[in-house]
């Protein structure tokens, strides 16, 4: 088996030395895409925060694989304030994914500029590249920021929430521009709020919270089939019902 | 109008007035640069919490016999720029009470130490024309006006160097260290340069008023443009107009420096913000 781009062993996360989240482990192998789910304050955009390294891990280990660079991994991070009256184009926010190859060189290179094209060609984005990203509709910003996130990173993508502010085509869409990329051998780590869609593409699910898991899709909707209640998390969304996820007795 | 053109014409050709005019296109550059970035922060009012600092370091300075009162109020400043912009994690009190109880506090202590050490007969004028700049402008030595053209090139530079750096640390801090830039540098930079902007800025308006270099015509430019390169490149010309305009009537119509070019730049806002209004119909 391939070695995984990132594996985390016992891994504990949490704000102030207080544990949010504790016990996960997980890997991520290339081309595989895994969802992680859990109630909202579940610890799942902390999860994430940590395995970038933006937080120190409470306990446990976040380990990547000894060919992963700085810069193999693209982040994919919730919209901001700011964001909203930024003076920037579409075209500065995604070439400012090609940052960490920059180094310390001033300017961006011509294959920079391309590559940032590039990315924002694959999510669609192309044609709106020189308007304001304040002034693009939600969709069309999350299009930009992923298209960052693919100048960031070749490897592996970390999103969070990537279908936020999206309409269900869009979303599709989305989807469907992840699984390309995925056939590609990139690696995706995504949370969402999405259910079931973000998860039906997914090859793996991690749920934090109480009872935790982490397997294959298959096996998660066989234990989701068994969990009294678990049901349900086919028909709403964990939005409204913040139980949905843990309705009943954790069978683990 | 033949005549004031006259009157300019002649007042132009003194060495002062050449040197105020070098001094107050350049610190305005540098103040409008920095402005964008902290607007964009929403950092806004740090400007003139920083100048408080600045005036109370000022005064230290003065009652301690400092020679050169730059050399320790912008040190001083610059600590405070750094602790101020880089609070917001994890302290435990807030910026903006944070940077409220450190104005007023350095406020209230500048003015305490000029009235217990007066540096000279006249305290209430001297504390006038630090807060409102007044004519000290007119009064700048040629090294002063090095030292103001020094340190604003270096700002200008440093901007000219790094913006795309810049953008990525205001637009997304949390991406920009997710891709291994070093944000805590980077800010601590930005710091240090708005100490230093302020610090010399206060010789051109004042305490008070400094901050109208920094917010007016980065907010103005931001109304008109689309992308982040032609907001700094619109916010630094706006700035040095405004700058001109104002010394130039202040020396016409002899009326105080500061809040003549503070005047012009409510104006370029009014206009900008016209201007981004058309755009966008």
């Amino acid at each position: 088996m391939e070695e995984p781009l990132l594996a985390c062993t016992d891994l504990a996360v949490g704000y102030g030395g207080r544990a949010v989240a504790s016990g996960i482990g997980f890997s991520v192998r290339p081309g595989e895409c895994v969802c992680v789910v859990g109630e909202n304050g579940s610890g799942k955009s902390t999860l994430l925060r940590t395995v970038l390294g933006l937080q120190p891990a409470l306990a446990g280990a976040v380990r990547f694989g000894s060919s992963v660079r700085r810069g193999d991994i693209g982040y994919l991070t919730q919209q901001t304030p700011v964001q909203g009256d930024f003076p920037a184009t579409a075209r500065e926010v995604a070439r400012s994914g090609c940052q960490s190859m920059r180094g310390w060189r001033p300017f961006f290179r011509s294959r920079e500029r391309r590559a940032a094209d590039a990315a924002l060609d694959r999510f669609g984005a192309l044609p709106f590249a020189n308007e304001p990203f304040r002034e693009l509709s939600g969709g069309q910003r999350q299009r930009v920021l992923l298209a960052r996130a693919l100048c960031a990173g070749r490897r592996m993508l970390v999103l969070d929430e990537p279908v936020t502010g999206l309409d269900p085509d869009a979303a599709r869409e989305l989807y469907g521009a992840l699984a390309a990329l995925r056939r590609e051998g990139l690696a995706v780590l995504s949370v969402t709020h999405d259910l079931p869609a973000g998860v039906a593409d997914a090859t793996h699910v991690l749920e934090i919270g109480p009872c935790g898991f982490f397997g294959t899709k298959a096996e998660w909707d066989a234990h989701c089939r068994e969990r009294p209640g678990g049901v349900r998390h086919a028909v709403g969304s964990s939005l409204e019902d913040p139980h949905l996820l843990c309705a009943g007795d954790c069978l683990k | 109008m033949t005549e004031s053109l006259e009157t300019l014409r002649q007042y132009l050709a003194f060495p002062f007035v050449q040197n105020a005019l070098a001094a107050g296109l350049l610190v305005a550059l540098a103040a409008a640069l920095l402005g964008v970035t902290l607007v964009l922060r929403r950092l806004s009012y740090i400007g003139d919490g920083l100048s408080h600092v600045a005036f109370g370091s000022m005064a230290v300075a003065g009652a301690l016999q400092f020679a050169d009162r730059l050399s320790l109020s912008l040190p001083v400043t610059a600590v405070c720029a750094v602790l101020l912009l880089r609070s917001g994690r994890g302290a435990k009190v807030r910026g903006d009470a944070a940077l409220a109880m450190l104005s007023v506090g350095a406020m209230a202590l500048g003015y305490l130490l000029m009235n217990v050490f007066p540096g000279s007969s006249n305290v209430s004028g001297d504390v006038c024309s630090t807060l409102f700049g007044s004519t000290s402008i007119l009064t700048l030595s040629t090294s002063d006006v090095w030292i103001c053209a020094a340190l604003s090139a270096g700002v200008a530079l440093f901007f000219a160097l790094f913006r795309n750096r810049i953008f990525e640390i205001v637009f997304d801090p949390d991406f920009a260290r997710a891709c291994g830039t070093r944000t805590a540098f980077w800010e601590t930079a930005l710091a240090v340069l708005s100490a230093v902007v302020v610090v010399v800025a206060m010789r051109l308006v004042g305490t008070l008023l400094v901050s109208a270099l920094l917010v007016f015509p980065a907010v103005g430019a931001m109304r008109v443009c689309r992308s982040f390169r032609s907001a700094l490149l619109l916010s630094a010309a706006t700035g040095m107009a405004c700058a001109l305009a104002g010394i130039l009537a202040s020396v016409v119509a002899g009326t105080p420096v500061g809040s003549t070019v503070v005047a012009a730049d409510v104006l370029a806002l009014l206009a900008l913000s016209l201007a981004g209004r058309l755009r966008h119909r």
